[in-house]
């Protein structure tokens, strides 16, 4: 356990060094990480404000409010790891990383948490700015304001083993892309990024229940704008255990076929 | 004349070594297509509410997307590649075998690389547009269609001036190839009429970042909403951006002192 914080603690600190010494592309990203969300926002208030005001329910202070709070939890929950496994896999680095006597897994969530605690303040500055500009209504009860921590926290590690577990994808094909781009044209969709998801028609919202996605960022951002009752939440809280359980099963088994057929370069 | 033969060859020598790549094709096939499915299926989603999007039918959003795609295409076909080599040259010196060739160097330097693949993205963008066309059906004339070839080809001179003044920056800072990438991201943007955006933003993407130029104008020509103010001030934004980049051009050449000076 001692062993493990201290991994942690210097992890934290190279991962703060490079992030200083790569400040070029931290803002590149996090240009993408606002305008997509943004440009969103803007369309759905446009169409709002044709129709007289709402959407399905969302009145255009609603629909600032959603795009906004789904910009913070994609951001708090967002991953790089498929673009690095691929790298690790092909230049043969995964071999080092297969030496220590930790999981690999650990380094890779204590860089994704260090590196948000560094960005998520200054997009917390820039929702601030954007619900001011866009006049964002939002006023949850606060039950669902209480709950919001423990959702938002679970929808992290169901996202991060899920996708670590997709990464490991480049064990079996070096043309990982391709699954990679599948699964954010699924994550847009199903996960309410494009529209809440109250306003997909009613066949896919059924999908998107069963599937993991909408546990991974639309439930904690419907939550936090207070539209869900208590029973829908505590049924969502279920489901999201239950995606938690399945892809942590999923990444242990996915783990140890792909160390199995890994061979690195030289061996 | 010498130059679009320079352009032919270039070009043939992308394809010939491109072709020892094949699979690239159909992985430009699945992204390209992917692409194109988020965004109908967005249009059909938003479609589904409103019969307009701020004055735009859905036949002529559609028009917008097929502009996006064959600007797009344009764009990372050649202007993109070839601006990423350039900067590329500035920073290892290879900048000095091109500053040799009997040739204007600016233009050897715009048209030297090709990503051929993009070509899939320029027919599926002339795909979209002819589909959209017909759907509007007779609304769409010679002068119209006129007019969209002329502020196509300025939007094409305006991004690729504003790529090349960023491009020349490599000059003095050497490490600038994160400014395409930005560019790209903000491209994304011009998949909708910039109408639709906030006084802000609507500014910011069509004076400091051009994307209006590239993609809204043009629909706006086929779609006959184009007045006469923005037809002068695209024309006369292509004509002078073009000759502010020459001018870059020639004042970043001057500071470039190569590898083995």
């Amino acid at each position: 356990m001692k062993a493990l914080a201290e991994l942690y603690i210097q992890q934290f600190k190279t991962t703060l060094a490079m992030m200083f010494q790569y400040r070029a592309s931290l803002f590149i990203w996090m240009i993408g990480q606002v305008l997509e969300p943004l440009v969103y926002l803007i369309v759905w208030s446009v169409v709002s404000q044709t129709s007289g005001g709402s959407v399905g329910g969302y009145t255009t202070g609603d629909l600032a409010a959603y795009f906004i709070v789904l910009m913070l939890v994609n951001q708090f929950t967002y991953t790089w790891i498929m673009y690095e496994f691929e790298y690790r896999v092909r230049q043969g680095t995964l071999s080092f990383a297969l030496l220590k006597p930790v999981h690999p897994i650990h380094s890779d969530i204590a860089d994704n948490v260090s590196s948000k605690l560094i960005t998520l303040p200054i997009m917390i500055l820039i929702a601030a700015g954007l619900a001011v500009i866009f006049h964002a209504s939002i006023s949850p009860a606060p039950w669902s304001v209480a709950l919001f921590i423990p959702v938002l926290l679970l929808a992290f590690f169901i996202r991060f083993s899920l996708e670590w577990t997709l990464a490991l994808a480049a064990f079996w094909t070096t043309r990982v892309g391709a699954i990679n781009q599948t699964y954010f044209v699924l994550l847009l969709f199903l996960s309410g990024q494009i529209a809440p998801l109250a306003l997909l028609p009613s066949p896919v919202q059924f999908v998107a229940g069963i599937l993991p996605f909408r546990w991974m960022i639309g439930f904690p951002v419907e939550l936090l704008l207070g539209r869900l009752t208590l029973a829908e939440t505590l049924t969502g809280l279920g489901a999201q255990f239950a995606w938690l359980l399945i892809s942590l099963v999923l990444l242990r088994i996915v783990w140890r076929a792909g160390v199995r057929i890994y061979s690195a370069v030289g061996a | 004349m010498k130059y679009f033969r320079l352009f032919g060859a270039f070009l043939r020598v992308s394809v010939m070594s491109e072709l020892a790549y094949r699979v690239n094709f159909f992985w430009q096939l699945f992204q390209s297509i992917l692409s194109l499915v988020v965004s109908l299926i967005g249009l059909a989603v938003i479609f589904s509410y409103t019969s307009t999007l701020g004055g735009w039918h859905p036949s002529e959003i559609l028009v917008l997307v097929g502009v996006y795609f064959l600007v797009g295409g344009v764009i990372g076909l050649i202007i993109q590649p070839s601006m990423e080599q350039f900067i590329e040259s500035v920073r290892d010196g290879t900048l000095d075998f091109t500053l040799t060739k009997p040739a204007d160097t600016q233009l050897i330097v715009s048209i030297k690389q090709a990503d051929i693949w993009r070509l899939i993205d320029i027919l599926l963008g002339l795909g979209v547009l002819v589909t959209a066309l017909i759907w509007m059906g007779e609304k769409v004339g010679i002068w119209q269609a006129g007019l969209f070839i002329l502020m196509f080809i300025a939007g094409a001179i305006i991004v690729y001036s504003f790529l090349l003044i960023l491009a020349t920056l490599s000059f003095w800072f050497v490490r600038v190839e994160n400014i395409l990438v930005i560019f790209q991201s903000i491209y994304e943007a011009g998949r909708w009429p910039v109408s639709l955006y906030p006084g802000w933003l609507r500014y910011g993407l069509t004076f400091v970042i051009p994307i209006a130029f590239a993609t809204t104008i043009p629909a706006e020509a086929l779609t006959a909403r184009l007045n006469w103010e923005t037809l002068l001030g695209a024309v006369g934004l292509a004509v002078g951006l073009l000759a502010v980049s020459r001018l870059f051009w020639r004042i970043g050449l001057r500071r470039y002192s190569g590898t083995s000076a």
